[in-house]
């Protein structure tokens, strides 16, 4: 960036080339996924991998904003972490969750909702 | 090399100070000082406290015979002891350390002018009071609130009391949190003094940090659990609420995600100020700095960890339990690492028995048997005996109460006449703790033993076995309000009416000492630089201004000279 | 150690730039606080939105019948079609902060301006699927009544228009907006305050991108699902799993005992279960086996693009608040930061939906 040699050191003007490559490599990103989705049978891919390959292009698109329009690729290591270590503690959230309420679904599954006690306003209204 | 003239200037008691810089309702309510919005934090969350021993009050009168000594009836007992809980959870002991002394003290140890985001500041001071105006509109709607503060499902989709404006109270007041944490976290990072790194910060600077991680990172997910609830109980949205097919321990699972953090954030800061505290009044370098420091971190990273343990009985599956179980104990490491640090700082140093050192020494003892409670209620095969006992209560009470409600009136006393340049009373200061002391103890004492032995939490009438310590309990519950009380009206009475005092009455050697008391609008009317916390040698009598200085400030002259040489 | 710097005693009034804030000393330090806050920001709106990827994930993993039964509902092209819309928005964003870091407010606040037209038009097309769901009774959990036949718009401009009743609701707010701004302008401009004038103008240009992503979001339907609001309902019938019906029925009695007729609508749903048996064995399960939780995916769909919703309305305040700034020429290379912050801001709402789509859309 050599037209840019008189900015401050933290301002860091993205390639407007850049940009519209990103943004294009999104757009067909999205057709692809939707593609992939809606004839995925006619394309040969098995039913079980296109959730994965629409979570993985998800996440590849995730990649591109997150490094190109939000700057990640040449910002401070502090704050990349920093935003990174949310989606661990979000994944930690999910997967204690999941692993606990899994082995009680069953429980959830058999219960009857006409045995739940009566709640207050139906008690009101009986009376 | 510094002149009379220079010393006078920087640390004498100065004309125009943070207090008197400018003058009426305005120039509190739309100030951006931080020093200003940790004086109105204090109050409030001190109306907060007063509040809720209120109704803590009427409780333990209410036990004081087994069938109910006030005639509450059980459906009020149960709204007292919720509105207890969820105002002194949320209003009270989050916000009391970080946002009231912290906020006082954390830009100030940094050497710098403010918070990073001074606006964002005093938005959480207004979230502070919108929410707690929520929470108690719900008494005052007339609706109450008898679902504890925990908001468990699938009660709280039923009852017909105030759930919704407390969670939405609650909801608020988590933002208001969340403000503060971030506020803290960026000017950690960001405003350090030129030189202080971050082995250099103060102990009580780390212990902020730590929870500020915490707030940014589990209250937003109190937030949605909230949010989540409110639209259950307005929409039945069937998440939690199992008439429409959902999970209502899954509710336990995201409130807990949230709430077992913010014990620590409760606790974390406590923990800052009675390192400080222990340091200061023994006159000696923090024994294990890098280890207090880093055990910060690690309580709060490993609070992420462990939130199933209040779930042991909620029907949560064998495995989870024993995986929480085990991480659970695991937090004592840390939690004992603080212990047994301070205990080394107080070894052969020349402790100074002042009113914040007594509640330093209180806190040591009150939270050491708190912490080992918890190994009782962590382990599972005495936890399913213990849970919802008058053990747990007792539990709690000792890290809340005799922890984080100790530190902070420590703290207090500590960082008292930096803000208003007087002095208290050190005789009546000493009475108060030691009212405070002996009252929790004889409060929550016999609870264990009632708990032990089977008297469950929350029952407005209890089994006449129990009627003995009960009794005890609410004597002693009174002597703690009347400790607390004495408290502070030494307190109040020092800020406008106390002795004048210099910067530095404590020999302290952290960056906040190195102003005048009160401190100037822009904090330092010097440029500070940096000095290490914990070098009290650093510090020395100066004769004139009738306080400790800096090394660098002082009349060559008179330097005596140093004990022991400079440690990096 | 401390070195006592008197030099500077009384001398912390220092010739700050103009928009640099008192207690920063340098404009690289205000930036950096600046962008490790909103980072943060951004890891709390993370970790709010979990809840809700928690929900979806346990119903999604315990109940994956519901959800292949579910999203039937949505319409995969108009969800595509929004996700470009905002991708494209994310675009002008970066562009506009681009602007901004070079010093080209017009520049930038053009591109704010279409950054926010997106924003609107993504709220009209996400209207135009809000008020369709409505109609065919696809509500929450609790109020999950699934019906066949549209309600006949009763409001004269829906029935001039062929359209929902709930989309004229919704439409009243940004249509009295748009004439807020409007007339605000005027007004402005009678003053002689042109860059209120124009600030306004550029809002009542925001809020008219609402209502071309309702049209489009109308047109887009009608060509996905057919022409014509006569057979919409006939076509609709012979697309989707009639087995909800009977399913909501189950439901209905057991969990809410509501009083309609049972007999009734019981009747009409065993009709179309007949007709249309074929279309429907191909791609769910025996109706028997059918969980009663399908109204469980609708609440979590609206709690998730509701609260994706909220925060475009949000962004759309920060953008507005940005738009002025710019149109009053406030950036410099030095003083980007507001615009740089929003950006961030406004790129994670884009990343939510990026996973928001797939997770709600394209389940198949």
């Amino acid at each position: 960036m050599s037209d840019h040699d008189n900015l401050p050191s933290f301002c860091h003007p993205a390639a407007p080339k850049l940009l519209f490559g990103v943004f294009f490599a999104l757009i067909f990103l999205t057709i692809f996924t939707v593609v992939t989705s809606a004839s995925g049978k006619w394309l040969g891919i098995p039913p079980a991998f296109t959730f994965p390959i629409a979570m993985m292009i998800a996440t590849l698109k995730g990649f591109l904003v997150c490094a190109f329009f939000m700057h990640m690729w040449w910002d401070k290591g502090f704050n990349i972490m920093a935003f990174l270590s949310s989606i661990l503690f979000a994944a930690l959230f999910i997967s204690m969750t999941l692993m606990d309420t899994g082995h009680y679904q069953d429980a959830i599954e058999s219960y009857d909702v006409k045995q739940m006690p009566k709640v207050a306003e139906q008690l009101a209204d009986e009376a | 090399m510094v002149d009379a003239k220079t010393r006078k200037q920087l640390f004498d008691t100065p004309e125009t100070h943070f207090l008197n810089c400018s003058k009426g309702f305005k120039s509190w309510a739309f100030t951006l000082d931080h020093k200003r919005i940790g004086i109105m934090y204090l109050i409030g969350v001190t109306i907060a406290l007063f509040l809720a021993g209120i109704f803590a009050l009427v409780l333990r009168t209410h036990l004081w015979t087994f069938d109910g000594a006030t005639g509450m009836s059980d459906d009020m007992y149960n709204q007292m002891f919720t509105l207890h809980g969820a105002v002194m959870v949320f209003s009270f002991i989050i916000p009391s350390i970080p946002a009231a002394l912290g906020n006082i003290a954390l830009p100030m140890m940094l050497g710098a002018k403010d918070v990073a985001f001074p606006r964002m500041n005093l938005a959480s001071f207004y979230l502070w009071i919108i929410g707690t105006g929520l929470l108690l509109t719900a008494i005052l709607t007339g609706y109450g609130l008898d679902t504890g503060w925990t908001f468990y499902t699938p009660y709280s989709i039923e009852t017909q009391t105030g759930v919704i404006f407390a969670t939405f109270g609650a909801f608020v007041l988590g933002f208001s949190s969340i403000f503060t944490g971030l506020n803290f976290l960026v000017t950690v990072n960001t405003m350090r003094a030129k030189g202080q790194g971050w082995f250099k910060l103060p102990l009580f600077i780390w212990s902020l940090y730590a929870t500020a991680i915490i707030q940014v990172l589990a209250t937003p997910v109190l937030g949605i659990t909230l949010l989540m609830l409110i639209a259950e109980k307005t929409m039945h949205i069937g998440i939690f609420d199992p008439r429409y097919g959902g999970d209502p321990v899954l509710f336990q699972h995201f409130f807990w995600f949230y709430s077992h953090p913010a014990v620590y954030i409760m606790i974390l800061p406590a923990m800052g100020v009675i390192s400080e505290l222990i340091s200061v009044y023994s006159q000696k370098r923090i024994f294990g700095y890098s280890f207090i420091a880093f055990s910060s971190v690690a309580i709060a990273l490993l609070g992420f960890l462990v939130w199933g343990h209040h779930m042991f009985t909620s029907g949560q599956s064998q495995v989870v339990t024993l995986i929480f179980s085990a991480i659970t104990f695991t937090v004592a490491i840390p939690s004992a690492v603080k212990v047994f640090n301070w205990l080394a700082t107080l070894y052969k140093g020349s402790i100074l028995l002042n009113t914040p050192m007594c509640y330093a020494l209180s806190f040591i003892f009150l939270f050491g048997i708190g912490g080992l409670t918890g190994l009782f209620l962590g382990a599972l095969s005495t936890d399913i005996h213990l849970h919802d006992t008058y053990f747990v209560v007792a539990h709690f009470h000792f890290v809340m109460v005799g922890g984080t409600l100790t530190a902070l009136l420590g703290g207090v006393f500590h960082w008292w006449p930096k803000i208003w340049g007087r002095m208290y009373n050190d005789m009546l200061g000493r009475a108060g703790c030691f009212l405070v002391f002996s009252g929790f103890n004889l409060t929550f004492f016999p609870q264990f033993v009632m708990g032990s032995r089977g008297m469950p939490r929350r029952y407005a009438s209890y089994d006449p076995e129990f009627v003995a310590f009960h009794q005890l309990s609410t004597v002693g519950a009174f002597i703690l309000g009347l400790g607390i009380l004495l408290s502070f009206l030494v307190l109040v009475y020092a800020a406008f009416r106390g002795p004048r005092c210099g910067s530095n009455p404590f020999k302290a050697a952290s960056l906040e000492w190195q102003s005048s008391s009160p401190p100037d609008f822009h904090n330092f009317v010097h440029k500070p630089v940096f000095n290490d916390p914990y070098d009290f040698d650093s510090q020395v009598y100066d004769e004139e201004l009738d306080t400790y200085i800096s090394r660098e400030f002082a009349d060559p002259a008179t330097v005596p000279p140093r004990k022991e040489p400079v440690h990096h | 150690m401390a070195v006592a710097d008197t030099h500077s005693l009384n001398d912390h009034h220092d010739d700050h730039g103009e928009f640099i804030a008192h207690h920063f000393d340098s404009p690289e330090q205000q930036f950096d606080s600046g962008k490790l806050g909103i980072w943060l920001f951004l890891v709390t709106e993370v970790l709010f939105f979990s809840g809700l990827f928690v929900a979806y994930t346990l119903y999604r993993n315990h109940h994956p019948e519901i959800f292949e039964q579910a999203h039937v509902f949505l319409n995969k092209y108009l969800g595509g079609l929004n996700t470009i819309v905002l991708l494209f928005s994310s675009l002008t964003m970066a562009l506009g902060v681009r602007a901004a870091q070079l010093g080209k407010n017009k520049n930038c606040a053009i591109y704010i301006l279409i950054t926010m037209v997106c924003a609107t038009m993504f709220l009209g097309v996400k209207a135009v699927e809000y008020s369709h769901k409505w109609d065919m009774g696809i509500l929450v959990r609790s109020a999950f009544e699934l019906t066949y036949v549209h309600p006949e718009p009763t409001l004269g401009i829906a029935k001039a228009l062929h359209i929902s009743d709930y989309l004229v609701w919704i439409s009243l707010i940004p249509a009295l907006l748009f004439g807020g701004f409007l007339l605000a302008s005027g007004i402005a401009k009678l003053t002689d305050k042109s860059l209120c004038a124009k600030f306004m103008l550029g809002m009542a240009v925001t809020i008219s991108g609402y209502f071309l992503g309702v049209v489009v979001g109308l047109v887009f339907m009608a060509a996905v699902e057919g022409n014509g609001d006569e057979d919409h309902a006939s076509l609709r019938n012979a697309n989707q799993p009639i087995a909800l019906l009977a399913m909501t029925q189950e439901t209905q009695t057991e969990a809410e005992s509501a009083t309609h007729n049972e007999a009734d609508e019981g009747d009409h749903a065993d009709d179309h279960s007949h007709q249309h048996e074929q279309v429907f064995d191909k791609h769910h399960p025996d109706p028997e086996t059918l969980s009663r939780d399908v109204g469980t995916f609708f609440s979590i769909y609206y709690c998730m693009t509701g609260l994706h919703a909220i925060h475009i309305i949000a962004g759309i305040g920060f953008l507005a608040w940005l738009y002025w700034r710019s149109l009053a020429g406030h950036w410099r290379s030095d003083y980007f930061g507001p615009v740089d912050y929003v950006g961030l801001y406004w790129h994670l709402v884009d990343l939510i939906w990026i996973y928001l789509f797939p997770l709600l859309y394209l389940i198949d």
